[in-house]
């Protein structure tokens, strides 16, 4: 017969715990379970998501009410034990209800830690430990009133961003100097308090709580120096403590949390200890990684494995904040035994530091670029000597040792064993083993299988090398998709390895980035000409046979193999001269088709390619330029008329947009680049639905951003407000410059903003002066070597190649 | 064969084409592209796309296929052929280099002209 095993507690500990014991011994015991909670396991890592609007409980859930069914559980929801009778062997339920034990399992978890300031105990004041108080929050959070979440470490910071997103005013209150300090140095914590800064949430440190005023609820919170911040939502994230209590009462010996030895049993062998309750060695554990170490134990155990043990590894910590990528494990305290290896990129937002003892590395810090976690935290666990790598270290697998630059053969070299998910302890060898064995293909799948990037999602991009380093071409993933296949690089690797290694010639990139082909291909050629135009402006000398036709020669080709010749109109103002310039070379050179473009231009349409400079000469000659609209760059600056003639016009409009044209032309984007300016809020220019547009309103410019009306219709972002036509051209500059930087080649302004996050666009354009301005400059600088006219340099004979045949045979083949 | 050795026409020194690019040659019965690939190889193909006629020789030269430039067909330049899941050939003329000139085999486009 069955044995009986009750588990107090029903946390992913525990659940962790009977999913390992069903898959071994499915039938050795009646499970009971008692849940404190009414409800059923779910993922309490994914609560900030639920707070944050991006999930629902649904999708959070670990075990359906199907699992207990399919597994013969018993689950007592709301139901929390108020004894343990150890010489009965029975527990007893708050309301009243007494079930016998032969093995049971204390999974109680941990109590959130409240300040015992005056006030702690108004309404409206939270903590943040399960879903009651995510809905209590998101209940609160419906008011748009302010909160203010004592505690700037993973969980307040979390819980900030979250109500932030709600709608909420938001003041993080943090006793220590810097963020995190736990888990990050002062550099990065820095770092971090200004991403968060940057989403409109004000963050007070060195801030010591004297009380919480309110008469029934909460309505302030006053600070030992005086401040006194309105508040109508206090959440207490300063920490947890272990809830032993029922342990204590039932005699087990208890420090902080349910002492326990490397069996998991407690101080009665047949009582063990899972979770945050349980206290190892004087060490107590929050972190999701080690709590499901622990359950494996306590699943082997209780499957009469008694050799299983239970040894603390490092953890690693990730803070789920969707456009903060941050990572840290391990020791980095300044000790006068450690090195340290730094790299910073303040333009790019990039922080990592790397603490040596004795060749090994101990611990790591990484803001901005969190990709290598894995791999240092590998190097971290094992403690390799690296004394070889050091050289390379901090540059990641990518560099390490001659390692090929493909980031697949970083992840297929790691070991077997090497952890890929720190949510759900998944190794690699298992990710691999489901694959193969199950016949695993996509994302999901893996996710259902292995449990391995299903928590907080952070360790996709390994899943996912994994997937394609055992399926090998026939898989594709879509988070690091390769520019094409002639390489197994993406975009950004290449545009940071371009970089990185000063790469300033495309054969010169394309040798030492291991090409996998000649010279590459029509996808990639045009993207790397662009990169390095972008990268090396002045230096780069432009390869024409790595642009698209129509940018070669500078006209848009048509079905028919003729092209189109649109001249550039200046905010899309014309002339009676340049008016009648176009009219005389659209009879000279017997022009089909004239038509005005959405873009405020001109259009001929049907030129004969041997036209183009004589076309292109009599356009220069009427005062007129290249319009670009064949370019990846600036195409037109669409504009309503604005106080020069409209009664509603709030500023010139027009001038602004002439201005913004003539400083921008010329420049090569990723993509094409529309903008418009319009007068007023009517919107006549259509500025809300450009890559750039500009609202004049009476007290200056509101700037946008991020729209398209093509294969997506979307309505801009608004970017900023700024009060000068000076600081509007500055700020669209600047903006279009970390585009320039940041952009995929194709890849549109709003599609690149919705990757990189549109907080972060403008924390980086408008409220970081010294990075705008720095933007700007590259801008200015990137500018003296594009605004050349290349109609004007054809006309006169330059690449002529292009416009002649090589030879006509029709005559001479005639006079045979 | 590739016809008798005075139907080989001179179109042009091999320099007046550039590496990973092609020129046009007008022939009676319609353009060639001339290609010439960053080895030095040079292929003579008609410049008409078996998709939609697309002009070949404006297209991105790479390895030795070219991409059309209007609907980005990848054609073999060896061959003629499209490559990947595309099909269709286009006609091919044969080419060679001889002190650093280029020579088409017009015999082959009167041949076809006639056909």
């Amino acid at each position: 017969m069955a044995k009986r095993l009750v588990v107090v507690g029903n946390g992913m500990a525990p659940g962790r715990t009977l999913e390992r014991l069903f898959e071994t011994r499915p039938d050795a015991y009646d499970v009971t379970i008692f849940n404190a909670e009414p409800r059923v396991n779910y993922d309490r890592i994914m609560l900030s998501p639920v707070l944050s609007g991006e999930k629902n409980f649904e999708q959070i859930v670990i075990h359906g009410d199907g699992w207990y069914v399919k597994h013969g559980v018993t689950l007592y929801k709301g139901a929390s034990i108020t004894a343990i009778d150890r010489t009965a062997r029975t527990v007893t339920s708050a309301r009243g209800l007494t079930v016998p034990y032969d093995k049971l399992l204390i999974a109680t978890g941990s109590l959130p830690i409240i300040i015992p300031v005056p006030g702690h105990k108004l309404a409206g004041v939270l903590s943040y430990r399960d879903l009651d108080d995510v809905q209590a929050m998101l209940l609160a959070a419906k008011s748009r009133g302010s909160a203010v979440v004592i505690g700037g470490g993973l969980l307040g910071l979390e819980a900030a961003v979250g109500l932030k997103e709600q709608g909420m005013d938001v003041t993080v209150l943090h006793l220590m100097p810097t963020l995190m300090e736990r888990q990050l140095d002062v550099p990065a914590g820095h770092l971090l308090q200004r991403a968060i800064e940057a989403r409109g949430i004000r963050v007070i440190t060195k801030a010591n709580t004297k009380a919480i005023l309110g008469e029934k609820k909460v309505e302030a919170l006053l600070l030992e120096d005086g401040t006194r911040l309105p508040a109508d939502l206090v959440i207490m994230a300063v920490g947890i403590k272990p809830n032993a209590g029922l342990a204590k009462d039932a005699g087990l010996e208890v420090g902080r949390g349910i002492k326990v030895a490397t069996s998991m049993q407690t101080s009665d062998p047949d009582i063990f200890a899972v979770g945050e309750c349980a206290e190892y060695e004087a060490q107590v554990f929050g972190l999701v990684a080690p709590l499901y170490e622990m359950a494996s134990v306590v699943a082997a155990q209780l499957a009469g494995d008694t050799n299983a043990k239970f040894s603390p590894s490092a953890v690693a910590t990730k803070l789920k904040v969707t456009g903060i990528n941050l990572f840290s494990a391990g020791d980095f305290a300044e000790a006068a035994d450690r090195e340290e290896i730094v790299l910073r990129d303040a333009a790019r937002g990039v922080y990592k530091r790397l603490v040596l003892k004795d060749n090994r590395l101990i611990g790591a810090v990484l803001y901005g670029d969190t990709a290598d976690g894995a791999w240092f935290f590998d190097h971290l666990k094992t403690g390799r000597d690296i004394a070889d790598l050091r050289e390379t270290l901090i540059f990641g697998p990518a560099f390490a040792g001659g390692t090929p630059l493909d980031p697949t053969a970083a992840v297929a070299a790691l070991p077997d064993e090497a952890e890929i998910c720190g949510c759900n302890g998944v190794c690699k060898g298992k990710i691999t083993g489901a694959i193969t064995t199950l016949g695993l293909t996509t994302l999901d799948d893996v996710r259902a299988q292995t449990k391995a990037s299903a928590s907080c999602g952070s360790c996709t991009g390994l899943v996912e090398q994994l997937l394609k380093f055992t399926l090998g071409d026939s898989y594709n993933p879509a988070a690091v998709q390769p520019m094409c296949a002639c390489t197994e690089l993406g975009h950004d690797d290449v545009r940071r390895l371009i970089v990185a290694k000063q790469l300033k010639s495309i054969p010169d990139l394309m040798q030492s980035l291991a090409w996998k082909t000649s010279c590459g291909c029509a996808k990639c050629r045009p993207a790397l000409n662009y990169y390095m135009i972008a990268s090396w402006p002045g230096e780069y000398k432009d390869d024409g046979q790595s642009r698209y036709i129509n940018e070669r020669v500078h006209a848009n080709i048509q079905k028919d193999g003729t092209f189109s010749v649109v001249p550039r109109m200046w905010g899309g103002v014309t002339s009676a001269s340049e008016l009648r310039a176009i009219a005389d070379v659209v009879e000279k050179f017997q022009i089909p088709t004239v038509k005005v473009t959405g873009g405020q231009r001109i259009d001929m349409l049907g030129v004969k390619k041997q036209d183009l400079p004589a076309v292109w000469a009599d356009l220069n000659a009427a005062g007129m330029v290249s319009g670009a609209a064949y370019a990846k760059g600036l195409r037109t600056v669409k504009t309503c008329v604005g106080t020069d003639w409209c009664r509603f016009g709030t500023q010139d409009s027009t001038g602004l947009g002439v201005k913004i044209e003539k400083f921008m032309w010329g420049s090569w984007t990723p993509a094409k680049v529309k903008m418009a300016v319009s007068g007023c809020p009517r919107n006549c220019a259509e500025a809300t639905c450009k890559d750039v547009g500009v609202i004049c309103v009476d007290s200056g410019y509101d700037i946008h951003f991020a729209g398209a009306a093509g294969l997506d219709i979307k309505g801009t972002e608004l970017l900023g407000h700024v009060e000068t036509e000076k600081e509007a051209i500055e700020a669209i500059a600047a903006l279009v410059q970390l585009y320039r930087e940041q952009g995929r080649y194709l890849e549109r302004i709003y599609k690149w903003a919705k990757r990189v996050g549109l907080d972060t666009i403008r924390q980086q354009v408008m409220q970081d002066a010294e990075r705008r301005s720095a933007l700007y400059d590259r801008f200015v600088i990137s500018q003296k070597f594009a605004q050349h006219d290349p109609w004007a340099e054809r006309a006169a004979g330059g690449d002529a190649h292009e416009f002649r045949p090589m030879a006509d045979l029709t005559f001479k083949e005639a006079a045979e | 064969m590739t016809g008798s050795k005075s139907s080989w026409r001179d179109v042009g020194a091999l320099d007046a084409i550039p590496v990973r690019g092609a020129r046009v040659v007008r022939t009676p019965e319609g353009c060639l592209a001339v290609f010439r690939t960053d080895t030095g190889e040079v292929f003579a193909l008609d410049d008409r796309c078996p998709h939609k006629a697309g002009p070949l020789s404006q297209g991105i030269v790479h390895g030795r296929a070219v991409t059309c430039p209007l609907h980005n067909w990848v054609i073999d330049l060896s061959t003629g052929e499209a490559m990947g899941a595309d099909k269709g050939q286009v006609r091919t003329v044969p080419v060679r280099i001889e002190a650093g000139r280029v020579l088409i085999d017009t015999a082959r486009l009167s041949r076809s002209k006639a056909a």
